[in-house]
């Protein structure tokens, strides 16, 4: 494409709100220009089912029919329902097709002059896609997460460049305080506070940190985020940088997320290069650099000390807070530590005014939070609705239910440190309080739903295996706590366990909650503790009849105990 | 710094504000059980034993690593104190091979002195049995992992004072294990200087010099606080 002259002038550099409109208005032309625009998902479900394949055939295709004038196919974001993957949009009229192999390209491209091709057709109008509320997927993946031109069109760095040029940062800060909003890592703490906390540090050096190292179980918002909107996450941290006086930015992502880690790294150097990161952005004295560094897998490391110890190069060990890192954190310098998602939503804030955003969600909890909808529900993928939305308009609604007939039992949210929130509350509302008060946790937004072939007990199991060999090791009360409550359980399942090791889990989940360093440690008891408190009578038919109700440590009705050896 | 008043079990005390709560407490002969904490090394964080109730906070805070302030009103013992630092130290015995009557350090060892005073003669935890090998490569000294409780005193005192670094952690959680340099037999290691300090800070029998019977290794890190206070001078 063309570059606009008198941002050749600058070198490609973008200064101003002008630069950016002249963008939007050359991508308009283009757009204006084709007939028709072919978006294929290329996040990590639709890779995995040969997206990449399909945009080959549909470039192919197109071009064998010499319509490549008229006809634009690109790469382009999660649509959500990545259980029906490869996803592919046709733009206008937005129709969706799902499983799209490479033979289909040629149905595809006829169906631009016949009509669409009703095989392959997604119903659109089905709750899934029209209950949702998308403000951090708020481009529904129709932009290509690799060109930063996309992102201007829609929008982008508008957000960057009028906080640069026309507010102060304490203004900054003041719109994030308004708006309301809480910190999407799971905790909920006031971002708002958290900036003017880090603001208010003297230091001559401050860091600005994107928390990517998602390690729920069932968890993937960040990572479809980070994939699709990678300019989006650095233009709110510039934001932050600017609004706290900070320079330096770490994207800190987990090295199993290899497409995500490409695409943030691309999207560093593509706002380099046009100047919206690195010195004097906008021409003014603000500058701010992000470099990525990789986790190596550790869940612990999502923890913000053991995150900050991970990027200075130590072990990912935490350390007792306080000390926070909004005091002293990198390198014993003020830090700001927030996660993915909590950056994606600053660009809109200053954009459109933190009043805008208070009117979303509830009174405590504001704006949309995405949600990773897995396990026994019929439309699993990502999802994003406004806080305070009922736990049953997400599984039943969005969701499409339970597949098959059978029966919901419970819904695990937050992660190893949350719970499981059975049937009777399903028209809870979920926000931050409520979650907690019902012995779970909002967590990053890992949703996994399970049903009458879930044993409640089985499920406790998993998560404290998971906190078991995630524990850094550091305080005794994880190192150790985690395993004898995972052998305790184990002795559950096998029908070898008495109501004393009943009593003395419990003990054990006590002391280990409050006696833990880290928040995965005093989280750990979590998934006991909640499925104890709504599904004791599985512990119990385990214990005591030594069966397993939902079939799943024995058959139906069968001795979960093990057969004594005959030899 | 400012000098603060606050009561610890209703006592009142003042201290600096940059001292600790375990600090204060033990200035006035308060005692917090501790294992991982020693004067002169950094703080950790990590055993968990010096929990104490602060009013206003609902959270247990760790004495070692929690600065006094003014009008802080601190608990050290309860019913429930008492019951989570006997839990701590039975998930101690119940993590290694702690086997009292053979044991170098048996009569001058932190953890069986801990257990004591919480009146602990059997722990109701199963034992985990772990297998662990002995390195008794060094020439002077041996480490016996089975009496490890990862207190880290020794990677401390040889980072932070001899400044050798040759101890570390290796590993995650129940797997996590004490290594030097980079997972060598201890006696093969360029960068230990066997000046013997790890050994004179280890709580337990786990670090211990050659040629020491049951009940004969006594540790002596009065060492520390002076070299501590020496350096500062100098400097």
């Amino acid at each position: 494409m063309q570059t606009p002259q008198h941002l050749d002038a600058k070198n490609g550099r973008i200064v101003n709100l002008d630069d950016l409109k002249t963008i939007a208005e050359q991508e308009a032309l283009l757009k204006s220009q084709l007939k028709h625009r072919i978006f294929v998902c290329m996040g990590t479900a639709c890779q995995s089912c040969q997206s990449a394949d399909v945009l080959d055939s549909l470039t192919r295709e197109v071009s064998t029919r010499g319509g490549q004038a008229e006809c634009l196919v690109t790469p382009g974001g999660c649509q959500g329902n990545c259980a029906e993957a490869p996803l592919v949009v046709v733009e206008p009229g937005g129709q969706l097709y799902r499983g799209v192999a490479p033979g289909d390209a040629a149905s595809v491209i006829d169906s631009l002059k016949t009509g669409p091709v009703k095989r392959l057709l997604c119903d659109t109008t089905a709750p899934f896609f029209t209950e949702q509320t998308r403000l951090v997927t708020e481009y529904r993946g129709l932009v290509n997460p690799e060109r930063i031109e996309d992102y201007i069109a829609v929008g982008g760095y508008i957000g960057l460049l009028t906080a640069v040029t026309e507010l102060t940062p304490d203004e900054v800060i003041q719109q994030v305080t308004r708006s309301g909003l809480r910190g999407r890592g799971g905790a909920g703490y006031p971002t708002g506070l958290k900036w003017s906390t880090v603001a208010k540090a003297v230091s001559e050096q401050k860091y600005v940190i994107c928390n990517a190292d998602e390690g729920d179980p069932g968890a993937f918002m960040n990572r479809s985020v980070l994939e699709d909107y990678p300019f989006r996450v650095l233009e709110g941290m510039a934001i932050a940088g600017y609004a706290l006086g900070a320079t330096q930015g770490y994207v800190y992502v987990r090295a199993e997320y290899p497409l995500a880690v490409k695409r943030i790294e691309k999207a560093i150097a593509g706002a380099q290069r046009h100047g919206l990161l690195g010195n004097n952005i906008a021409n003014t004295q603000f500058s701010f650099h992000v470099e990525v560094r990789l986790g190596a897998g550790a869940f612990v490391c999502g923890e913000e000390t053991a995150l900050i110890s991970s990027i200075e190069g130590g072990r990912g060990l935490p350390c007792p807070r306080p000390p926070y890192p909004a005091e002293s954190g990198l390198w014993g310098h003020p830090t700001l530590i927030n996660n993915v998602e909590t950056y994606t939503n600053i660009a809109p804030i200053i954009r459109n005014g933190g009043d805008w955003f208070a009117k979303i969600g509830t009174e405590k909890s504001k704006g949309t939070k995405t949600f990773a909808l897995s396990g026994r529900v019929k439309n699993t993928g990502l999802v994003e609705v406004p806080l305070g939305t009922t736990l049953r308009k997400i599984i039943f609604d969005i969701g499409g239910g339970v597949p098959e007939g059978h029966k919901f039992k419970a819904v695990q949210t937050g992660g190893p440190a949350g719970g499981c929130i059975p049937a009777e509350h399903l028209d809870a509302p979920i926000d931050y309080e409520s979650l907690q008060s019902l012995g779970s946790f909002m967590g990053s937004g890992g949703m996994i739903v399970m049903d009458d072939t879930s044993c409640m007990v089985d499920v406790a199991k998993f998560f404290m295996d998971f906190c078991a060999t995630e524990s850094c090791g550091k305080c005794i009360p994880c190192r150790v706590g985690t395993v004898h409550m995972r052998d305790i359980l184990n002795k559950i399942t096998t029908g070898e366990a008495s109501l004393e090791d009943l009593a003395q889990l419990e003990e054990l989940c006590d002391m280990v909650k409050y006696t833990s360093l880290c928040g995965l440690g005093q989280g750990a008891p979590n998934p006991v503790l909640s499925t104890l408190r709504y599904f004791k009578d599985e512990y119990m038919a385990h214990i005591i009849d030594h069966l397993c109700p939902a079939g799943v440590c024995a058959g139906k009705g069968q001795d979960i105990r093990r057969p004594a050896c005959v030899l | 710094m400012r000098v603060v008043t606050l009561s610890i079990n209703g006592q009142h005390l003042s201290g600096r504000n940059d001292e600790s709560v375990l600090q204060v407490a033990r200035a006035h002969n308060i005692d917090i059980p501790t294992l991982c904490q020693l004067d002169g090394l950094s703080t950790w964080g990590g055993c968990r034993l010096c929990l104490v109730h602060v009013e206003g906070n609902n959270k247990l805070v760790p004495a070692c690593v929690t600065n006094v302030f003014e009008g802080m009103v601190v608990q050290t013992e309860s019913e429930r104190l008492a019951r989570y630092r006997r839990m701590i130290i039975e998930m101690l015995f119940s993590e290694g091979n702690h086997i009292c009557s053979v044991c170098v350090s048996n009569g001058n060892c932190e953890l069986q002195d801990a257990a004591q005073s919480q009146g602990i003669d059997h722990i109701s935890l199963p034992y985990l049995y772990p297998e662990r090998t002995v390195d008794a490569s060094h020439d002077r000294f041996t480490f016996d992992p089975n009496r490890c409780v990862l207190c880290t005193r020794c990677v401390r005192v040889c980072d932070e004072v001899e400044g050798a670094h040759t101890w570390d952690v290796a590993g995650r959680g129940i797997k996590a294990h004490l290594i030097t340099d980079l997972n060598q037999p201890w006696g093969e290691s360029s960068s230990c200087t066997s000046c013997g300090k790890c050994v004179q800070v280890c709580p337990t029998g786990a670090l211990f010099e050659k040629g020491k019977g049951a009940g004969e290794m006594v540790k002596k890190n009065e060492f520390l606080v002076y070299l501590e206070e020496m350096r500062q001078k100098r400097s």
